[in-house]
Parts: C-alpha cells; sequence; structure tokens
C-alpha cells in the first residue's frame, strides 16, 4: 500500500504540482483547487495502465480522487476485485 | 413546488456562503459611455465619481469611437433594430454574410460563422465537430466558456501545464490512438496577460497530427503586427484550424463572438452548433459597428500602436515604482499583491484616488496570486496613465509594497 502511495504522489506531483506546492498523501486534490476535474482523465489513465484495472466513469468521481490517500484505496479496491 | 420559506432560505444560505468567502460580487453603476474617463456611481446611491477606468477591455477604444457609433446609427436606419428570427430561417441579412467575410479576411481563415458571444460560440463549436472517439487537450488556464464547451462534447479531454510544451508533447504522445487531437488554448491569457506558443504548438500539432484550437478575444484587433491576433505575433496565419474571437472587447466592444478556420469546421457549426441553432442573429446595429470597427482597422495601426505604447510605457512605469508584475507584453498588466485582502483595499483606496482597477483573488486566479489586474487602452492618453501611475505609487507606499519581493509582501500580509 505504502509503495503504491508512493508511486501515485510522485505522479500527482510530477503531473499536477507547481514548484511552490506540498503535495502530502491527504492533500485535498480536487476539492482543495489543485487538480480540476478535468485533469483527472490522464490519472486515471495512468492508474489503468499502470496497474492494469479498469475503473469504470461511474467510480472515478471527484470524491474518490479527492487525494492520494483515497486514490490508493480506490485502487486497491479494483485490485482485490480482481484477485 | 411553489417557491416557498423552504426554498427560500436554501437560496439565502447560498448567498449567505457567497457573502461570507468574501466572493459576492457587486455591479458599479456607470453613467457614462464605456471610455477612458468614465463616471461611476459606487457604492449604489453614493454620489457618481469621475474615474480613469483601467479595467476595461475597450482595448482599441473603439467603444464609443465617433466613427463606429455612425455606421451603428446607419445600421438601425437601413436594416433595422431586431431580426426577430435565428439565422437560418430568417434572420440572415446582406450584412451578416458581408461580416462573416470580412472577419474571414482578416483572420487569415478559410470562414467564418458569427454567433451571439464568443462564450456561444465556445460552448458550441466543440460539440459540432468532434465525438466520443477524440481528445481535446486544453491549456489548464483557458478561459471558462471553453470549459463550458468541452464539457458540452463527448469527446475525451486532458489538460496540459500552463504554456508547457513537453508536457503537451507527452499528452499528444499519449493520445495517439484517438481519431482527433485538438490542442485549446487561449491566445491571450486573461488573467497572466501571457500569450500562448503559438509557433511551438503548431509545430507540435504537425509532427503528432492535431488539430489547433485559438479563443483570440484578448487579441483580436491588436496583437501582431496588424492586429490580426496571436497567430500573426507566432507567423502562423492560416495555421490554425479553429479561432474564436469576440467583438465584445476590440472591436468595437458590444457583443458577438464567431468561430472562424476551415471551411468545414465553419459549416459543420452552421449545421450542429446549438448557441447558433437557437438564438437569435446578432442586431444589424451591432453587425454595422464591427464592420466599421474593421475598416478602421484595415485602414491603419495606429490605434494598435498607440496601445502597444501605452502598455509598455504602463508596465516600465509600473516596474521601476517596484511594482511585482505578471511578465508579457499584452496590454493586460496584473500587479501582483498576492494577498486577497490587500488586493481588495489596494482597489479600493485607488477608487478614492479616482483609478477605477480590479482586485481578483481566489477562485478567480490561483490561491495566494491575488492581483490588481490592469487593462490599457488606445483611449488612454499619457496623462490618464501618468495619473493612474501616482495613485498606484502613492497607495503602494501606503502598503509598503513597493520594491519588495514576493516573500516580503506573502510575510506581511500572508497568502
Amino acid at each position: 500500500m505504502d509503495d503504491l502511495k508512493d508511486v501515485i504522489l510522485e505522479y500527482v506531483i510530477e503531473e499536477y504540482a507547481d514548484e511552490d506546492d506540498e503535495v502530502t498523501f491527504d492533500t485535498p486534490l480536487i476539492s482543495g483547487g489543485f487538480v480540476d476535474s478535468f485533469s483527472m482523465v490522464s490519472l486515471k489513465r495512468f492508474l489503468e495502465v499502470k496497474y492494469k484495472i479498469s475503473i469504470p466513469d461511474e467510480d472515478a468521481s471527484p470524491e474518490a480522487f479527492d487525494s492520494v490517500d483515497k486514490i490508493a484505496d480506490l485502487v486497491t479496491r479494483f485490485l482485490s476485485k480482481q484477485s | 413546488m411553489s417557491f416557498n420559506d423552504r426554498v427560500s432560505r436554501i437560496y439565502q444560505q447560498e448567498l449567505d456562503e457567497i457573502r461570507g468567502a468574501g466572493l459576492f460580487k457587486q455591479e458599479r453603476f456607470i453613467h457614462s459611455p464605456q471610455a477612458a474617463d468614465i463616471e461611476v456611481e459606487f457604492p449604489v446611491g453614493a454620489a457618481v465619481q469621475k474615474v480613469i477606468n483601467i479595467c476595461a477591455n475597450n482595448y482599441l477604444g473603439l467603444s464609443s469611437h465617433p466613427e463606429v457609433l455612425e455606421a451603428a446609427h446607419e445600421g438601425l436606419d437601413r436594416r433595422g433594430y431586431g431580426m426577430s428570427s435565428v439565422r437560418f430561417i430568417c434572420g440572415t441579412q446582406d450584412i451578416h454574410r458581408e461580416l462573416e467575410s470580412k472577419v474571414t479576411e482578416f483572420l487569415g481563415t478559410e470562414d467564418t460563422i458569427l454567433f451571439p458571444s464568443c462564450m456561444d460560440a465556445n460552448a458550441g463549436v466543440f460539440e459540432a465537430i468532434l465525438t466520443n472517439e477524440d481528445i481535446m487537450i486544453s491549456d489548464r488556464l483557458v478561459h471558462a466558456s471553453i470549459i463550458d464547451g468541452m464539457r458540452l462534447c463527448s469527446a475525451e479531454h486532458d489538460t496540459f501545464k500552463h504554456g508547457d510544451m513537453k508536457h503537451l508533447e507527452k499528452k499528444l504522445q499519449q493520445f495517439q490512438d484517438k481519431r482527433f487531437r485538438v490542442i485549446i488554448n487561449d491566445g491571450v491569457y486573461s488573467m497572466d496577460g501571457d500569450t500562448a506558443k503559438l509557433d511551438a504548438i503548431v509545430q507540435l500539432a504537425e509532427a503528432y497530427d492535431a488539430m489547433v484550437f485559438l479563443d483570440d478575444s484578448h487579441a483580436s484587433g491588436f496583437i501582431g503586427k496588424t492586429g490580426r491576433g496571436t497567430h500573426e505575433k507566432y507567423g502562423v496565419v492560416g495555421k490554425i484550424d479553429i479561432i474564436t474571437t469576440t467583438f465584445g472587447k476590440a472591436l468595437g466592444g458590444a457583443s458577438g463572438g464567431c468561430v472562424s478556420g476551415r471551411r468545414e469546421i465553419v459549416e459543420l457549426c452552421r449545421q450542429r452548433a446549438r448557441p447558433y441553432l437557437f438564438s437569435n442573429a446578432l442586431a444589424p446595429v451591432i453587425i454595422s459597428g464591427v464592420l466599421k470597427a474593421l475598416e478602421i482597422l484595415n485602414r491603419s495601426t495606429e490605434l494598435r500602436d498607440k496601445l502597444e505604447w501605452n502598455a509598455s510605457y504602463w508596465r516600465k512605469g509600473l516596474t521601476e515604482a517596484g511594482f511585482i508584475l505578471k511578465e508579457g507584453d499584452s496590454p493586460i498588466v496584473p500587479v501582483m499583491l498576492f494577498n486577497a485582502k490587500l488586493s481588495q483595499d489596494f482597489s479600493r483606496d485607488l477608487y478614492g484616488e479616482g483609478i477605477y482597477a480590479i482586485g481578483f483573488f481566489f477562485p478567480v486566479v490561483p490561491k495566494g496570486q491575488a492581483r490588481i489586474r490592469t487593462q490599457l487602452s488606445a483611449s488612454h492618453d499619457k496623462h490618464h496613465l501618468d495619473k493612474a501611475l501616482e495613485a498606484f505609487i502613492k497607495i503602494g507606499k501606503k502598503y509598503v509594497v513597493l520594491g519588495k519581493t514576493k516573500e516580503q509582501i506573502i510575510e506581511m500580509y500572508g497568502l
């Protein structure tokens, strides 16, 4: 789980952060105005390719993507469904 | 369900939340035509005050230009007040088509279709030409109307970091499996005043088989050597597939907008774009005014040259005084104050000195990037700018921000 969180955090920082931004596992990404809901699509794509899962649009809600912690929970849920 | 107490209470709560967040917008009543010198009543009921306006989109000073007014009067007399129809039933006059043709010529495109506003053009164009097999890749700072337009479209969407060509390239590589890719940009970004690097964007579009979309609302009429827009500045006239722009800013400032670009795209908009299909045709008085505005710009670059001089003089004056500005060379010059309350206090004090400029803060701009956005106009003369500079320096001294770094201002006022 920690590895998973680290991978997601690294992607989020590279993809969305500016120089001054500090992002941690529980930083509110969408509700905090850090990631707009439009930009989520690349994150969803990244997760699907990296973890070979398929996240239906109805599960990829702004709430479910609102922090690295929540995203990791979502990915774990889909990984366990597959196993 | 009627509009009962419960409904009223919920709406009141929502309004209170907006007020509580400091986001409640109040209109200021202007008792004069749009110009460099205006008469403003603010707050409501206060005595009308004469102020210098440095927050209008009246970039070329055409909003109250005598030739535009005369042409508008003539249009009213010759073609009437309203069309009482959408374009495709009985709302298209000869002058509507004439304006479409003149805009095409001005922007160096293949064809043009008029919309009631550029907001409508942006709301309608994507849905008309893209499907769920396509991808829209937009700069993260594009205008809200583009975001609304993308939301109305079934194509997938993604974003790239503002002005970051490497990031854009990565996205283009990532979406090579799509039927169409469209790179979506503003020409001049309205809050920062910087421009899209269209030469690099066109190169990437050619390399990765993408179309380029450009909203040039804050550029048409004055950016580029002859004012054609951002595509002229970057030497890519004829290479932008879709340009949307407004007549509500530099080109007379009344209202109306258009989609201009590839012939087939314009024709698809004529067949499918909902704001075009279901809105009244632009009023003849507006069409006549915009036709005259274009004629003035085709005749001479005097107005855009004056605007360029004004912007450069203004930028130099503020920089020498010790203000922090957003870099750029457009007539949008943001004076950075970082703290939201400071931006509001500064704006209020400027008004007290007879200068009308607005402070912007989150969510209109990112958190910690509050600013006074100033906008220059060809209607400003040097004495307007000198008086405004004097006021900025006076208020800047009051709040001790002159010559200070971003960190020092944040240390004094917080984020």
